[in-house]
């Protein structure tokens, strides 16, 4: 299995690990409901060093990238930063990313872990030729501060003026000396930065947050709570809720698919699925009898299966159980009542609207 | 203290105290410990029966789902109620107020199969 370059500071702490995408990653390091309280209440910090990040630069990096990508890059400028699907011509989702446009020829994807040796393939492949594709994962650490408190802590360490900083924009500063892109976005739903920079100084940024953040009552978290976090949210989690066999119309991201403007990979399919749609859509729902439902889990309605569910835990926010998973177009109204097979039994869950925080 | 002197266990992870003629039954600290943070317990009827090694429950904590199963056979005479609404009890007191459940056994000679608190301790130390 893969290691971060914080392995041994997660070791240290005395973090369970998990196999995540081939990385050996912390899922908790004192218990999921407290990292998870923490990031909501004050602040929490993650390492996601397993993300995998590709630079594409050079030219024609511009039309490479909306060949690839089914987001209108022409939102996009220096500064900014784009949440995208990647899409294979039928209109599945190859991966779930963020681009950063570094320059005018040149645009960071940041991607998910277990797809990023695919990702770069197909990225590669469909690139023009006289584009740069390169695997930047190994230069850069990436850190996660979320919660209400993460500007307070960061404020410590940089001179960036970070209430300036919108959400999904980025700065190039300079932080506990080192120099790294300040993002504000994460995966959390509050307030918060991720930060990439030379993987060389991942413990070293990492201890001076914590030691920072120890008077705001940061926690270090690891993907147990991100996972809750995200799943509050219902933001989608690739592998889980989104993978090839979806389409972004189906599982609630049409907001980043643009059809009427450049051509892009998936177009034509995605347009013929939107004029169709939907036979079926990722919906929330709070199983409201007794019981969990999880990844895999099967969904009935009138003594019908009609689904699976794709994500689904405690909610630690709303101390509640509650999942996502796609459902039958006629189940999908807030308010329908449907039924997870919890092991033999069936538990009633109530359909609502996403987000569920 | 994480495994208690004055208890018997399994290789499940479960731990059994006498009372009288009855039998008290819970998890251990370790196994509450590598759940984490329990947020659901699904618990037999008081009457029910089960064979030793049979699973008589389920655990669910944030990250994973768990069955308990019982170090020896019995019938159940009382359940934890409190865990119904409380069930962190058994990550707070995993030995005390998080017991699961009480069951009559059918053969109590099956208790001297069990690990004593120093045998348990030497099983943990080479899982």
């Amino acid at each position: 299995m893969k290691k971060t370059p914080l392995h041994h500071t997660h070791n240290v702490l005395g973090a369970k690990m998990t196999d995540f995408g081939g990385w050996e990653m912390p899922v908790e390091y004192s218990s999921i409901i407290d990292e998870h309280h923490a990031v909501r209440n004050h602040c929490g910090l993650f390492d996601i060093c397993h993300m995998g990040e590709i630079l594409i630069s050079g030219e024609k990096a511009a039309q490479s990238v909306q060949r690839l990508i089914s987001n209108d890059l022409s939102k996009l400028e220096y500064g900014k930063v784009l949440y995208t699907p990647i899409c294979s011509e039928e209109g599945g989702i190859i991966d779930d990313l963020l681009v950063y446009m570094l320059g005018e020829d040149s645009y960071l994807f940041v991607v998910n872990a277990a797809n990023k040796i695919k990702d770069y393939e197909w990225i590669k492949d469909k690139a023009y030729p006289e584009t740069k594709v390169e695997d930047l994962s190994d230069y850069y650490a990436m850190l996660a501060l979320q919660g209400p408190e993460s500007s307070n802590i960061l404020k410590q360490l940089t001179d960036a003026e970070l209430d300036k900083i919108d959400y999904y924009h980025f700065v190039e500063a300079e932080a506990a000396g080192v120099d790294m892109i300040i993002s504000r976005t994460g995966y959390t739903g509050e307030l918060g930065y991720e930060l990439y920079f030379t993987a060389e100084k991942a413990e070293e940024i990492w201890q001076r947050l914590i030691k920072v953040g120890e008077e705001y009552k940061l926690l270090p978290a690891g993907l147990g709570a991100r996972n809750t976090l995200r799943l509050e949210k219902g933001y989608a989690l690739y592998g889980n809720d989104i993978d090839e066999s979806t389409n972004p119309i189906e599982a609630g991201l049409g907001w980043t698919v643009d059809l009427d403007g450049d051509d892009f990979i998936g177009r034509e399919s995605l347009l013929k699925i939107k004029e169709n749609c939907c036979s079926r859509r990722l919906k929330g729902f709070i199983i409201t009898g007794r019981g969990m439902a999880r990844h895999g889990y099967e969904i009935y309605a009138d003594s019908q299966k009609i689904g699976r569910v794709t994500s689904g835990s405690y909610s630690p926010s709303l101390k509640k159980s509650i999942a996502m998973g796609y459902l039958a177009e006629e189940y999908t109204e807030a308010g329908s009542k449907i039924n997870i097979k919890i092991r033999d039994r069936f538990v009633e869950a109530e359909v609502v609207e996403l987000p569920f925080l | 203290m994480s495994v208690r002197d004055d208890l018997l266990y399994s290789k499940d992870h479960e731990w059994v105290r006498e009372e009288d003629d009855i039998l008290v039954i819970g998890i251990s600290y370790y196994a509450q410990e590598e759940l984490g943070d329990i947020v659901f317990a699904e618990l037999p009827e008081v009457e029910e029966e089960f064979e030793t090694g049979d699973s008589f429950g389920v655990l669910e904590s944030v990250k994973a789902v768990s069955d308990t199963f019982i170090p020896l056979g019995g019938k159940v005479v009382e359940v934890n109620e409190e865990l119904l609404d409380n069930p962190e009890l058994i990550n707070e007191d995993p030995y005390g107020d998080g017991w699961l459940i009480k069951i009559d056994p059918f053969d109590d000679t099956e208790l001297d199969e069990l690990l004593t608190a120093e045998e348990y301790t030497e099983f943990l130390e080479e899982e």
